[in-house]
Parts: C-alpha cells; sequence; structure tokens
C-alpha cells in the first residue's frame, strides 16, 4: 500500500512542533524541546500524534525535520575538536577573516575567536594556481606527520582547504586518502565538495564550520533515524536545509551545514504558499517573534535566494561579525527586534530599541518574572493592544501595571512625556527600524517594498504588521490562521532539492560553449545523483544561475541562466541576461566593459505544483463585537475607542473596519483606523486599507 | 514653512534620514568599480540641507570624508548658489583643498526639488580607480603630477550630461570605462538617497527640512557638550615622529578640553613633504575628529552638531596644512597617524582609555608591471595594477590585547588572494601573523603579518610603496613595548625602501613584513597564561616570554609559577 501521511517536525529552542498530514486533514502538536538528547521529544511527540489519528508509523511517507541543533553548535561553540589542513603559509587566512573592523567607531571591539584553535591550523607545502596548474606538489610525508598530531591531539573533525581548491581538487582528495589512515573518512571535510567557491576565508570559513558540527550531526541523525525505523517508519528521513530545499538523511550527514535556518526557511516557503494561494505576485514576508524578526522578498511566488549567510553574529546583529558561510540560503534579513526587545533612551534622549531582548527569563516587565527594563511587549500592553488576561492563551497572565510603570522609568520620565506617547514611542520606533531593515535590504536587491503585500506570522507580528506595512508603502496584510507554528507547515510544502556550485572565470569575450556545458552536465549529474536519493520517480526542475560582473567589479550579481546546453550564440545570451539584470539592480548597464562569469550554480528540485489560487469568500455580515476598549491607534497617535472580535467568531467573506483588534489564543491582530480586515475562503486574515 | 514636529515624529524622522543615507551608500558601493570603494568603502554618501549643513552621513569604511565632504557642499554653495540651482543640475569636483584631499576622490552634489522648490543637496564621494598622471605613486611633487583636476563645475545642467567634461575625463586617466561608470554610480546614489527623502517627506507632510535640520543638529550638538562637559578640562601635548617620505616627520598636537569643545592645534608639526604624503587641512580635519569622536562619543551620528564640537587647527605649510599645489596623493600615510597623536594627548586627560600606538598607516600592496614602470618590453610583457589592501597590528587597549592584522583608524577590508591571483600572474606564496611583532605589555599589541609574493611571469614586477613604521615602531603606552618595525625586502636577500617604486626582479619574490602594534602596560603585569597561550599558538617565541614577560615555561610548555615569581621579582 502507498502511505499518505506525512510528518513535519521542527527542533526550535524552545518547542518541537509536529505536524502530521493526513489525506483532508492535518493536525499540529508542540513539546517541550529535550535539549540532552532533542531526538526523544521527536520520537515521543511522533507516537503521540500517531497514536492520535491513530495510525502506525508504518504509514508515513516520510518524516521532514527541520532542526536548529547545527546553528546552536556553531553559536554556542559546542562542536566537534576541529583541525584545519591548509597551503603552507596561509593558515592564518581563518584567523584575520577580512582583515577589518566592523565596528568603525568602537575602539575594544573583538573578533569572534576562529572555531580552530591556531596549533590545530596545519600546513602542508602544495599549491595550485588560479588556473588550476599545480605550482608545488604535495608533500605527502607533511600529511601523515599531520595526521599522527591530529590522532595524539585527540581532534575529532578535519576541514581541508588549501587554495583554488575549487579549480582543482586533487591535492584535497588526495589529502583526505591520506588522513583517513587516522581518523574516519566520514568526518573529513573538503572544500572542493562543501564550498567549490572562490575566495579562499569564506570557503575555510564554510568547509570548517561543515567539519565543526559533523560528528554531532553524525551521531545525532544516525540516532534519530534508528529511533523512527525502530518505531516501523520505513519511509525515508529527509532534511529540511536552508535553501527552502529538502535532502535525504545522507546528505545532510555529510553537509550538515545546509541545515542551518531550516525553521526560518520553512517559514518563508510557509508563505510563498500562502502567496500561491492568494495570488500573491509580489510579497513581502515579516516574521516578527520574541528576540528578533525576519524579512524575506518573495516575487512571482519564489522566496529570494542567495549564497551567503552569517552565522553567530556578535551581540548588535552587525554585518561581518559572524562566522560567514557560502551555502544556498532564503535571504533573509534579521534584525533584533521582537516583542522581547528592551526600549531605552540613549545620550541624545532618543528612544532605542533592541537588539538585545529580555528573552522569556526574566521577560518583558509584564510577565511579572523580575524583568523591569520596558519591552515592545509591554509597549503593546500599554497601549492596550494585547488583552492582558487572554495572552499566549491565556498561559500568562500579564500586569498591566508593571508594563506602565517599566515604559515610565526608562522612556517617559526621563523625556518627560506621558506614558502613551512613550509607549507609542517605543512601538513605532521598533517599526521603523524594522522598516529601515527592509528598504535597505530590498533596495541592495533593485527592488522596492511599495506596492507589495505583506504576509505576516509569528507571535509578535500580527499586532505591528499594518503600521509597518503602511510605512513600507504596502497596502494590504495577511495574518495566516495558526501563525505561531508557520515552519513546521512550511516543511511538508518544500520539495526534494539540492544546489551546486562551481566557480570557473570565463570572460565573456572568450566563452567557450563546450567548457561552460560540460560545467553544467558535470553539475546536474552531482545534484542529480542527490536528488534522485529523496524523489526516485518525480519530474524535475533545473535552474541555472551565473554570478556576473563587468570586469574589475568586486561584487557578482546573479543571473538566471536558461536551460542549456548553450551554442554558439552562448556569449550573447550571457551578456543579454547579465544586462537585463544589471539594469534591473542599478537602473542602467555600462557600454564597452568587458563581461565576466566567475560563479555558476545550479539547483534541482522535484517540479511541485504551487496551490491554485482560491476563490474569493463570497461577503458575510461581521457579527457584533464581543467588546470594545480604548486603544492608542499607531496611525494617528490618537487614543480611539477599537471593537474587539473573536477570530473564530468572524465568518469569511465578513469584513470589520479599523479601530479593532481581532483576538485569537496565540495572538491578537490590530486593525488600525484607516484599514478594513476580515477572513477569506481559508481563514486567513486580510488587512487592507481603505482607499481615502 | 515647515510644520510643527512633535517628539516622536522627529525621532522617527532622524531614523528615516539615517536609513535614507545608507541606501545611497549601499547603492554606491554596489555598482562602484574601484576596489577603494567597493572593497575598503573608501566612500561617503550624505545628506545637507539648503544652507550646506550635514543633516546624516552614512557610516563607511573611511573616516577620509567625514568633514570634508560636509565641507565641501558649503565650497559648492559658494560657487553655486542656492538660489540658482534647477532640477536636474548636479555638481562635481576632484579638487583636493575643497573636495576630500586628494585628486583620486571625486565628489558629486545634486539639489533635490519638491514641487519645484529646493528642499536638499545629496553628497557623495568615492575613490576612482585612476585619474591619470602619476597614478598611485607618492613620487610626485606638485598636484600637477598627480592627474586630473577638476574645479568645482557642473556634471550635469538640468538632466543634460556635460559630455565635454566626460570627454576630458576619458581622455586623461587610464581606465576610462570604470572612471566613467563611478561618475554615473555617484550621480545614481545622490538619485537614490533623493527619491527616498522625497518619499519621506510626502508621508510626512514636510514642505522643507528646516526644523527636522535644526532639532537633529541643536540635539547632536547637545549631546557632544554633555559629553565634553563631563570630561576635565585643560590642555595637553604629544607628538609622535614617523618615517616620512625624504626625512622623518614629526606630528605634534595640543589638545584642549574647553567647556563644550575639543580643540585640536598641530604647531609645532613638521614642514610640508616634497613627495606626496602632504596632507590638506580638510582630510586633517576628518581623522582627528574621528579620533576625538571615537574615543568619547562613538555613538552620535555625524552632523554638522558633532562636527562643530572638534575643532582643527594646524599652521599653514606644515605637512597637516599643505596648501596648493604640494603633491597629496598619499596623504593617507599621515592622516591615518593623527588618531595616535590625538590619543596621546587624550591618555593624559583620561588614563585608562586610549590605545596604544598602531601600524595606523595602511599597508595597502600597489602591484604592477607595465612597459616602461618595471622594464622596457613594450607589450612583450603582461601588464597589470592591482591594489590590495592590508594592514599590520593595531595598538593594545587598557584591558585588550591588539587587534592583529586589522586596519585602524581606516576601516579597509582586505581582497581575497585567489581573486587577486585570478586577474593577475602574481602568486602569493604566504600570508600568515608575523610572530614576535606584536609590542610586549600586560596587554599585547596586534600582530602584524608577513606576505611573500612573486610573478609567475618570467618577468619583473613592482610595487609603488608608501608604508610608515619602517625605522620607526609603534610605541607601547603605560610601559607597554613598541611594535615591531615594518620592512621590505627581496626574498634574495637585499631590503628595499618602503617609499616609492621598487622592482622585484624576474624568478625573485617580494617579502612584505608589516609592522605590530604597541602593547599597553607592563609586560611583567602579563598573565603568565597568556604568555604561555601566546607560545603555544606561536604568537610570540619561547624565548620573548622570558626576556621580555618574565615567564619561565617548562619544557611542556606549562607556566612554571615559582620561576617566573623569582624572575619576575628580580
Amino acid at each position: 500500500m502507498s502511505s499518505t501521511a506525512r510528518l513535519a517536525v521542527d527542533i526550535g529552542g524552545t518547542f518541537t512542533d509536529l505536524v502530521l498530514a493526513v489525506p483532508g486533514r492535518s493536525l499540529s502538536a508542540k513539546l517541550l524541546t529535550t535539549h540532552d538528547a532533542p531526538e526523544r521529544a521527536v520520537l515521543e511527540g511522533t507516537a503521540a500524534i500517531l497514536a492520535e489519528v491513530g495510525i502506525a508509523a508504518t504509514d508515513l511517507a516520510h518524516v521532514i525535520h527541520g532542526t536548529t541543533l547545527a546553528t546552536n553548535a556553531l553559536i554556542e561553540r559546542k562542536g566537534a575538536a576541529t583541525a584545519l589542513v591548509t597551503t603552507e603559509g596561509f593558515r592564518d587566512s581563518l584567523e584575520m577573516a577580512y582583515e577589518h573592523r566592523f565596528e568603525q567607531y568602537d575602539l575594544y571591539m573583538e573578533r569572534p575567536a576562529p572555531l580552530v584553535p591556531r596549533p590545530w591550523r596545519f600546513e602542508v607545502p602544495e599549491r595550485i594556481a588560479a588556473d588550476g596548474e599545480v605550482l608545488l606538489p604535495m608533500e605527502e610525508a607533511a600529511l601523515a606527520r599531520i595526521g599522527a598530531a591530529i590522532r595524539t591531539e585527540g581532534i575529532r573533525a578535519v576541514a581541508v582547504c588549501f587554495l583554488h581548491a575549487y579549480q582543482n581538487d586533487a591535492h584535497e582528495r588526495r589529502a583526505r586518502e591520506i588522513l583517513a589512515r587516522f581518523l574516519p573518512e566520514e568526518v573529513i571535510a573538503l572544500s572542493s565538495e562543501v564550498c567549490p567557491e572562490i575566495r579562499e576565508y569564506e570557503r575555510a570559513s564554510t568547509t570548517v564550520a561543515n567539519a565543526y558540527v559533523l560528528p554531532l550531526m553524525e551521531r545525532y541523525l544516525g540516532g534519530l533515524e534508528d529511533g523512527l525505523r525502530a518505531m516501523g517508519c520505513a519511509g525515508p528521513l529527509l532534511l529540511m536545509m536552508s535553501s527552502g530545499g529538502i535532502t535525504t538523511v545522507g546528505t545532510a550527514r555529510r553537509f550538515p551545514i545546509r541545515l542551518v535556518e531550516s525553521g526560518p526557511a520553512g517559514g518563508a516557503i510557509l508563505a510563498q504558499i500562502l502567496a500561491a494561494e492568494n495570488g500573491i505576485g509580489r510579497a513581502l514576508a515579516f516574521d516578527m517573534g520574541g528576540t528578533t524578526a525576519k524579512i524575506t522578498l518573495i516575487d512571482d511566488m519564489k522566496p529570494q535566494q542567495a549564497r551567503h549567510f552569517e552565522i553567530a553574529r556578535a551581540a548588535r546583529f552587525v554585518k561581518g561579525s559572524g562566522i560567514p558561510v557560502r551555502i544556498p540560503v532564503i535571504d533573509m534579513v534579521e534584525i533584533g527586534a521582537g516583542g522581547g526587545s528592551i526600549a531605552r533612551v540613549d545620550g541624545l534622549k532618543r528612544i532605542t530599541v533592541g537588539p538585545d531582548s529580555a528573552g522569556s527569563m526574566p521577560g518583558p516587565a509584564c510577565y511579572g518574572r523580575g524583568g523591569t527594563l520596558p519591552t515592545v511587549t509591554d509597549a503593546d500592553l500599554v497601549l492596550a493592544w494585547i488583552d492582558p488576561a487572554r495572552f499566549a492563551g491565556g498561559q500568562i497572565t500579564l500586569d498591566a501595571p508593571a508594563a506602565g510603570a517599566a515604559v515610565v522609568a526608562a522612556v517617559a520620565a526621563p523625556l518627560g512625556m506621558a506614558p502613551d506617547a512613550a509607549a507609542l514611542g517605543i512601538t513605532e520606533i521598533v517599526t521603523e527600524t524594522m522598516a529601515s531593515a527592509a528598504r535597505v535590504h530590498a533596495v541592495e536587491n533593485g527592488k522596492e517594498t511599495a506596492g507589495r503585500t505583506m504576509i505576516a506570522f509569528g507571535g509578535a507580528a500580527p499586532l505591528h504588521a499594518a503600521r509597518m506595512a503602511q510605512k513600507l508603502g504596502m497596502d494590504r496584510v495577511l495574518v495566516p490562521v495558526g501563525a505561531g507554528v508557520g515552519s513546521a507547515h512550511g516543511f511538508l510544502a518544500a520539495p526534494i532539492g539540492y544546489e551546486v556550485v562551481r566557480t570557473r572565470l570565463v570572460p565573456l569575450a572568450s566563452f567557450d560553449a563546450a567548457l561552460v556545458n560540460g560545467l553544467f552536465d558535470a553539475m546536474r549529474g552531482e545534484a542529480e545523483a542527490v536528488v534522485r536519493l529523496g524523489a526516485p520517480g518525480a519530474v524535475l526542475r533545473e535552474e541555472r544561475t551565473a554570478f556576473m560582473r563587468y570586469r574589475g567589479q568586486g561584487h557578482e550579481v546573479a543571473v538566471a541562466l536558461p536551460d542549456g546546453p548553450y551554442g554558439g550564440n552562448g556569449a550573447a545570451m550571457l551578456k543579454a541576461a547579465f544586462e537585463a539584470t544589471y539594469h534591473a539592480l542599478y537602473g542602467r548597464t555600462i557600454p564597452k566593459l568587458e563581461i565576466e562569469a566567475l560563479t555558476w550554480t545550479l539547483a534541482l528540485s522535484e517540479a511541485r505544483p504551487l496551490p491554485a489560487r482560491l476563490a474569493d469568500a463570497p461577503p458575510a455580515a461581521a457579527p457584533a463585537p464581543s467588546g470594545r476598549r480604548r486603544i492608542i491607534d499607531p496611525g494617528t497617535g490618537e487614543a480611539a475607542e477599537a471593537a474587539l472580535y473573536d477570530r473564530a467568531a468572524l465568518p469569511p467573506g465578513a469584513r470589520i473596519d479599523g479601530p479593532a483588534v481581532i483576538l485569537e489564543a496565540e495572538t491578537s491582530t490590530l486593525v488600525p483606523a484607516g484599514f478594513r480586515a476580515g477572513p477569506n475562503a481559508a481563514g486567513h486574515i486580510l488587512i487592507e486599507r481603505i482607499a481615502t | 514653512m515647515s510644520r510643527p514636529l512633535n517628539e516622536i515624529e522627529v525621532q522617527i524622522l532622524w531614523n528615516r534620514l539615517l536609513s535614507v543615507v545608507e541606501e545611497q551608500a549601499q547603492t554606491l558601493v554596489r555598482t562602484a568599480f574601484s576596489t577603494a570603494a567597493r572593497e575598503a568603502g573608501d566612500i561617503s554618501a550624505g545628506v545637507f540641507d539648503m544652507r550646506g549643513r550635514m543633516l546624516a552621513q552614512a557610516v563607511t569604511g573611511t573616516p577620509g570624508h567625514i568633514n570634508s565632504m560636509a565641507r565641501s557642499v558649503v565650497h559648492f554653495l559658494d560657487a553655486f548658489p542656492a538660489e540658482t540651482l534647477k532640477d536636474g543640475d548636479v555638481l562635481i569636483t576632484n579638487d583636493p583643498w575643497k573636495g576630500t584631499g586628494h585628486l583620486f576622490d571625486l565628489t558629486v552634489v545634486t539639489p533635490i526639488f519638491l514641487d519645484g522648490v529646493p528642499v536638499a543637496l545629496f553628497a557623495s564621494t568615492t575613490h576612482v580607480v585612476d585619474i591619470g598622471g602619476l597614478g598611485v605613486s607618492a613620487e610626485g611633487r606638485q598636484v600637477y603630477h598627480e592627474g586630473l583636476y577638476i574645479p568645482l563645475m557642473y556634471l550635469a545642467r538640468e538632466g543634460q550630461m556635460n559630455d565635454d567634461l566626460l570627454g576630458m575625463v576619458r581622455a586623461n586617466v587610464r581606465e576610462p570605462v570604470q572612471v566613467v561608470g563611478d561618475i554615473y554610480a555617484l550621480v545614481a546614489c545622490n538619485a537614490t538617497g533623493g527619491r527616498r527623502l522625497l518619499e519621506m517627506m510626502r508621508d510626512f507632510r514636510l514642505a522643507d527640512l528646516g526644523l527636522l535640520g535644526e532639532e537633529i543638529i541643536s540635539r547632536s550638538r547637545r549631546g557632544m557638550a554633555e559629553v565634553i562637559a563631563k570630561l576635565p578640562q585643560g590642555t595637553w601635548s604629544a607628538s609622535m615622529t614617523i618615517d616620512g617620505f625624504e626625512a622623518p616627520v614629526t606630528l605634534a598636537a595640543t589638545l584642549t578640553i574647553a567647556a563644550d569643545r575639543v580643540l585640536v592645534d598641530y604647531a609645532g608639526t613638521s614642514g610640508l613633504s616634497r613627495y606626496a604624503i602632504n596632507c590638506p587641512i580638510c582630510y586633517t580635519e576628518a581623522y582627528t575628529s574621528f579620533g576625538v569622536k571615537a574615543a568619547l562619543a562613538p555613538w552620535i551620528p555625524n552632523n554638522t552638531g558633532t562636527l562643530d564640537a572638534v575643532v582643527v587647527t594646524a599652521p599653514e605649510n606644515t605637512i597637516v596644512n599643505a596648501p596648493h599645489p604640494a603633491a597629496v596623493y598619499a596623504r593617507s600615510v599621515i592622516g591615518h597617524m593623527l588618531p595616535d597623536v590625538v590619543y596621546g594627548c587624550l591618555d593624559q586627560a583620561l588614563p585608562d582609555t586610549v590605545p596604544a600606538e598602531g601600524t595606523s598607516s595602511l599597508w595597502n600592496l600597489s602591484l604592477l608591471a607595465g612597459h616602461g614602470l618595471t622594464g622596457t618590453e613594450g607589450s612583450a610583457v603582461r601588464a597589470f595594477n592591482v591594489t590590495t589592501f592590508h594592514s599590520g597590528g593595531a595598538g593594545a587597549r587598557p584591558r585588550q590585547d591588539g587587534l592583529s592584522a586589522t586596519p585602524f583608524p581606516s576601516g579597509v577590508r582586505n581582497v581575497p588572494v585567489e581573486i587577486t591571483e585570478a586577474i593577475t600572474p602574481l602568486v602569493v606564496w604566504r600570508k600568515e601573523l608575523r610572530a614576535g611583532s606584536g609590542g610586549a605589555g600586560r596587554q599585547r599589541g596586534g600582530l602584524g603579518q608577513r606576505m611573500e609574493i612573486a610573478n609567475r611571469d618570467a618577468a619583473a614586477f613592482g610595487i609603488q610603496a608608501r608604508f610608515e613604521r619602517g625605522v620607526y615602531p609603534a610605541r607601547g603606552r603605560s610601559g607597554g613595548a613598541p611594535g615591531a618595525k615594518g620592512r621590505l625586502s627581496l626574498a634574495s636577500g637585499a631590503a628595499l625602501p618602503i617609499k616609492g617604486l621598487q622592482i622585484v626582479p624576474p624568478g625573485d619574490r617580494l617579502v612584505v613584513e608589516m609592522p605590530g602594534g604597541g602593547g599597553y602596560g607592563d609586560p611583567l603585569a602579563r598573565d603568565p597564561a597568556e604568555v604561555a597561550r601566546d607560545v603555544r599558538y606561536g604568537l610570540i617565541a619561547p624565548e620573548q616570554a622570558a626576556a621580555d614577560y618574565g615567564v619561565v615555561l617548562t619544557a611542556a610548555g606549562e607556566v612554571d609559577a615559582a620561576a617566573t615569581a623569582r624572575r619576575r621579582g628580580a
């Protein structure tokens, strides 16, 4: 019998979310994450949810899993004792990083220590040139010495990164053969496999990060797979990747670095599905939780992709202060702005919010757990946007006087403002900060925020979404059902996929179709071998990208290419594609300059149709409000009587005018004056600006 | 006339202006051609009111444009009064004395109109890849050697580009397409900023920036004044001698903390150089005020209100106030040293605050090969011309070691070795921390680095050297020892001068040893465990542990506590 039940599991820092989809329905569960052995909560939760539906583990077609385990190991520095084996003369590249200060004005700045301390960075006499020619053959005896030292030092994982190995991997492969005499081959990561891309520091950083989490993920994924087998689950265990695709456990064990940020990627996939169902061609996904907010641009139902990500940025979310990894990721900007973000007044009497957060302990002042500093949630409460009795499904009764006192002490009193005005200042500043980040992110990608539809999820988003949309020139906001457990739902919709990269500097003036076709054929072969493991019979979809620039520039732009093979007009095709992209990004092209392609990627995935657009719900009458409350309206800044509605009581097609608050167990949706809102056919709340 | 603004609106609008100039700067970085702009962030972007007062400036990689670009807008308004400007006009200059200090920096200013009325000026500056003349050489004797000089003029009138100027540029620079491309990038980034500003003004129903500008400037001025009021008042002097070009240069400063401002005067500083390391005063002001602000109020954004709080003066005809026609291309050699001199003063006023001296001046490698420069092979030699950005060690801080291979005060970023090798015939055989180069101290100075570079072609190549700390090292503070001196040599043995064009013969290698930063505090007070770690990590030699730090290690590399106590006690 063909199994039809599918299970998604998302392990987060606090909760492990499960979603089981059986034909016709899905149900979810939330367990506390078991940090000592994370697979325990997964297995217990799986057993419980299967029992609840009354199906057996054998009925599961597959299990899709996303986890922050690799990310946390990197943030908390709890990975394996790792060595780096590199070209003689270059062991400090990992430590010198970009040779820059990411905080221009900070005399006391510290760089994060490299994951591999200097004594464990070993050098091998060998040298390959930029064109792949061997300038100095590898001294194999050196590797045997290094292998012995690695054994003596108790090192558990090794990253091998030689200069220009993206061009010629012979030395790295031979190094692995020799080192495999001293430790298991599975814990040796080669830069030519993990990240065959030019730029030695970023390639080494990616390879080292991969090696650093290899033993841990190997052990964890092995344990989880065994556990699921023991329960009788015969379907494959699939892993969510940062790219928004899923892959087999075998691939995940070799390249665990690709699993970082899988939770947020799931959220972006959910937003993609919602964009398709609601016919939103230009969307902006806005995920605001307790400590951070994340923003993703989704055009033509495709979340924007990137190849660069930074893990464990220093406290202030500063670019360049983390561990850079070059992997396929869904491109999102992350800001230290959430419900728990702390507000204060700086030396210029400016209100600042975040990036530090009160977290859940002590939490916002209104949690009554000892927090005294005002947070965004405290401000929300002072403005009466939240019902103190119904926060987080009534699990925590909020202390409104404590919130007011915190806002007064830290903001209102120093500025000589009324408490309401100070609270509104806090929410306005945090919203402005997020809006600025969204605008800069869009401009960096040659895009605009204006005219998009916002898809808002995460506990704090529905309160701030409409106001933020206003600041970004957006007239519509969609607040989906169950905005709280979005990621796991997204996993179920993600396709099996894999992306492969190569660096080959190809000036268009000397474009060689055979070379480029050969490159893509090899990439297709490598990607297909991985994808077929998870999707043996599926129709596959290929996306090719070239990272191109004008000769002399230092940044490349990602240019989508048509499927191959390319013929004699390949150079003209690449030029046209590059110029179109460049023009879209920067509003012009530059005639007479030589164009070159540096890096090439091929992404292969199951061709999975997006859901069709839902029909509009016929208009329905709105029920009478369940109550009224005096709130401060974010748009006007004035006090107003807001109507209160239970989300469950609003039928699809009903429309209510702001100011209003729509209440549900997990969150509240704020509809400011000048906006109209109501559930669509699927129950998602659509908030629209009323045309004036 | 502006409508009144409430408190929250002022704060939101201020944040929005900072975001607008950030977008402006990002647009420039991503479209610029010169490596200085895109890798080193050697650009700036800002918004000004119609009186030429700077309201917001993006935080970019270089402090060198901080005051200089702000002042250049005033020069532009003097030459082209606001009432004469029309929508679509764009102004340009690279005047070192009215722009940002050398001909390589192009500054472009664009007036922005709301409903036909000029409401703001956007200015941006970038370091172009070439400007003709001697190129990236510190050997110019007068500014006339240094390339094309563009006085304050129109780049566009009512949207019509000045094609005569662009033709002159194309004919005078080595990379015409890239340089003209950068000029268009400057125009485009100002336009981006302008568009965002107009959106903001319409959103908030502002007719002009008068009230907002007033608030931003007065609050910032008050903020700086409050910071300064808490400091001890008085006057302190310090000086530092550096290698210079043809003769050592002494940089002398007297710093006065007055009621609401800080005054820095450079009387006593050496006279002009015959070569291109002279600083126009605008560049001196920029690095001086950066140094002061980083130490006292790093969190206050730059605008006219904050810049007014630091007053910089220098006698004319000193190397920090060079008049026309002095050569100024490599003015950063001197400019980057100024925060160290300022900190020599501030350390007396505010002990335990500022770092020890560091390498400070960058060790950028301008490498080239070509006819007439490295040989006379004509087109037979593979010509190239590339600059990569590198740094020696920074000074130790009162409670932290100095950062190794990290720039200060500049904020540049390196270029990957693999990229350099992909576009030139060069091979970098080594790029590693230079053991033992950090000055000893309770906190150790940052380490310099060592690089070895060769040409794969059987041809000579050259380096346009403009390095410092080869004779006079970075000094330690509060008992800390100086960092190691920098050195340039051939692998075959000969030492090379560290200023001017040097040639590396075919088959030989260039060896670059960058200086270390000065140490902070008595080396004998350094935690012995940190000394043992430094030995284990190969950052200092085992003999340095005993000789410099008085720490005796066992054969296994552990601290021998008793022997260390005896040695330190002695």
